[in-house]
């Protein structure tokens, strides 16, 4: 414990001062990031325009609040670990990674949290923006925040690890840009970030509430703007915190066969 | 002393899938793959005392590398021992990693964007360098790599040679012990190759750290290696001094002559390498030397001789060539 309080300040300063050099890509990065929840919000809001009606429970200024608030989560718990992982293993890099006396993970922990601390500054006017275009509706009772905190940070845990995870994948396959795309397309749908699960067919709504992508993007959302109730809100953060045990466990269990593989195999 | 490294029957065997060219072959490999197994490195043993400089020399694919890569941990080898520090290397303990380097001349630690410094500065971070000790070695290094106008300048904007100086800096910041080098001077121009040959020679006095390096350039292995390891196809062809190497491969000699005035037929004294006038190179077998040495003074009006055993690079040659697979 006393390591990890010495490493990770040092490793964070890193973080920062690497993301500051990096801030164009990084903002490029983040309009991205920006952009798609703002096109599902046009889409909604018009449809829900048009038929005069909320659809699923939303009205044009439920899907304002909630696109708003999943630009946050959005942004808070994304990773880059699938991509980076692909070059750090065709680039021999990895190796590097081995020799060190401290697993990689928790320089990727700090580059994430650093990255997202600098770019908070880009996601202000955008979210400004969001706010004075679409008048979003959102009243949250103090109780409903406390909660989307704790589902926030179990959020982040769950993305992470499921996509440090998944990108060890690198280490069986050379087709790495395949899975990631198959794993974009199901996160995008079933995460909440093309509509929210209310909005789904009541099935897929189903399948979506018992897999853990929601649980890393939609569920915090929806806490914070109040859409669950009590009973809802423990089913959901015991979920949440089975999934995140589940690939916590993995993590170690892949990552140990992998360095092992890698060691077998060659770089 | 106990050696620092001490490696027995060491064997690392790869499984790589073969296939043939063709559509009938894909389609085949899809229900079989067919798999071939490569032998890198077949049974080989040797030891290193602490503050010892080694030279691994062989052609690509002698297993070189993947000797070094299980001496750090990073492959598990098929059979056999190894320890350095005591440690199984392939555990990659903390306590082994934080005692350890690896250079690789083709690949870099350095990130790319971010001045060197920084790089250092997350170094000292991931191995827990106390400030003041590595206050002490950055200046060291900066000293002895005249690094000084290169720390604030991000990586990209290095040339090659001050960005392997800077790598080697960076590898170098935890103090470890053992240093494996693999390739350390490839791509560098004569002048950098002689700098950074100087430099771990230097690192090396100072610090009395261990040294295993493999290279290309025979110069680097002659500069700094009293002691070198030749591997051949996976196995240990030579282990012992630089000099006693020539001495055992160096099948010729080359006998240079000045001769004064008349015209005379050299060809009969040995092969004729090369004649300028009075001046001639003869090579001969080792056996022969000493006669057509004296044969020479006695019948020719010497001005000028000299027996040479021939460059370092052709007895290595002629070792592999004669090695066969």
């Amino acid at each position: 414990m006393k390591r990890f309080l010495e490493v990770y300040p040092a490793l964070f300063r890193v973080g920062l001062r690497e993301n500051i050099q990096y801030r164009a890509s990084g903002v490029i990065w983040m309009l991205g990031l920006i952009l798609e929840p703002v096109i599902f919000l046009v889409v909604w809001s018009r449809v829900a325009d048009a038929r005069g009606d909320a659809v699923g429970g939303f009205d044009a200024a439920d899907f304002a609040a909630y696109y708003m608030v999943l630009m946050i989560v959005n942004q808070l718990t994304f990773t880059w670990v699938m991509e980076s992982f692909q070059f750090r293993i065709q680039l021999g890099e990895f190796s590097y990674l081995l020799l060190r006396p401290l697993h990689p993970v928790h320089e990727d922990i700090t580059m994430n949290v650093s990255f997202k601390l600098v770019m908070m500054i880009a996601m202000l006017p955008a979210l400004a923006i969001v706010y004075v275009a679409f008048e979003p509706r959102i009243a949250i009772s103090p109780t409903d925040a406390a909660a989307a905190l704790g589902a926030l940070a179990l959020a982040f845990m769950l993305r992470f690890c499921l996509e440090w995870t998944i990108a060890l994948a690198a280490f069986w396959t050379t087709r790495v840009s395949a899975i990631n795309r198959l794993y974009y397309s199901l996160v995008t749908f079933l995460s909440g970030r093309v509509a929210p699960l209310a909005v789904l067919p009541a099935a897929l709504g189903t399948v979506a509430a018992s897999l853990p992508f929601y649980y890393c993007v939609g569920f915090p959302v929806e806490v914070l703007l109040g859409r669950l109730g009590p009973a809802e809100i423990a089913r959901g953060f015991l979920v949440q915190a089975a999934w995140l045990a589940a690939a916590a466990a993995a993590i170690a269990l892949v990552w140990r066969r992998a360095a092992r593989r890698y060691a077998a195999v060659g770089a | 002393m106990a050696p620092v490294v001490d490696v027995a029957h060491l064997v690392k065997s790869y499984v790589v899938p073969v296939r043939k060219a063709g559509l009938r072959a894909a389609l085949t490999s899809l229900v079989r793959r067919e798999t071939r197994t490569v032998d890198a490195v077949r049974d080989i043993t040797f030891r290193v005392g602490p503050g010892e400089i080694v030279g691994f020399l062989g052609p690509n694919g002698a297993g070189k590398t993947t000797t070094l890569k299980m001496l750090t941990g990073l492959l598990y080898p098929t059979a056999g021992e190894a320890r350095v520090l005591g440690f199984e290397p392939w555990r990659r303990q903390r306590a082994y990693l934080e005692r350890i380097t690896l250079v690789m001349g083709q690949r870099n630690q350095l990130v790319w964007d971010i001045p060197v410094i920084d790089s250092f500065e997350r170094n000292r971070a991931i191995y827990r360098i106390e400030r003041a000790a590595y206050r002490r070695r950055v200046d060291e290094l900066v000293e002895l790599l005249e690094l000084g106008p290169l720390l604030e300048k991000p990586v990209r904007n290095l040339s090659l040679g001050e960005r392997m100086k800077c790598e080697i800096a960076a590898a170098l910041l935890h103090a470890p012990e053992v240093l494996f080098l693999d390739e350390p001077t490839i791509g560098l121009d004569v002048s950098m190759q002689r700098r950074l040959r100087a430099f771990i020679r230097e690192y090396n006095a100072r610090t009395g750290a261990t040294v295993l390096l493999t290279s290309h350039y025979m110069a680097d292995v002659e500069a700094l290696c009293r002691r070198v390891l030749v591997i051949h196809h996976g196995r240990l062809l030579f282990d012992g001094e630089l000099a006693s190497l020539v001495r055992r491969f160096a099948a010729y000699k080359t006998i240079a002559v000045q001769v004064n005035g008349k015209d005379f037929d050299p060809s009969r004294f040995g092969e004729v390498v090369s004649r300028d006038g009075g001046r001639i190179a003869l090579r001969v077998t080792k056996e022969d030397a000493p006669r057509v040495t004296s044969e020479l003074l006695r019948e020719l009006e010497v001005a000028d001789l000299t027996v040479e055993d021939p460059p370092i690079d052709e007895v290595i040659d002629s070792v592999f060539a004669n090695a066969g697979p």
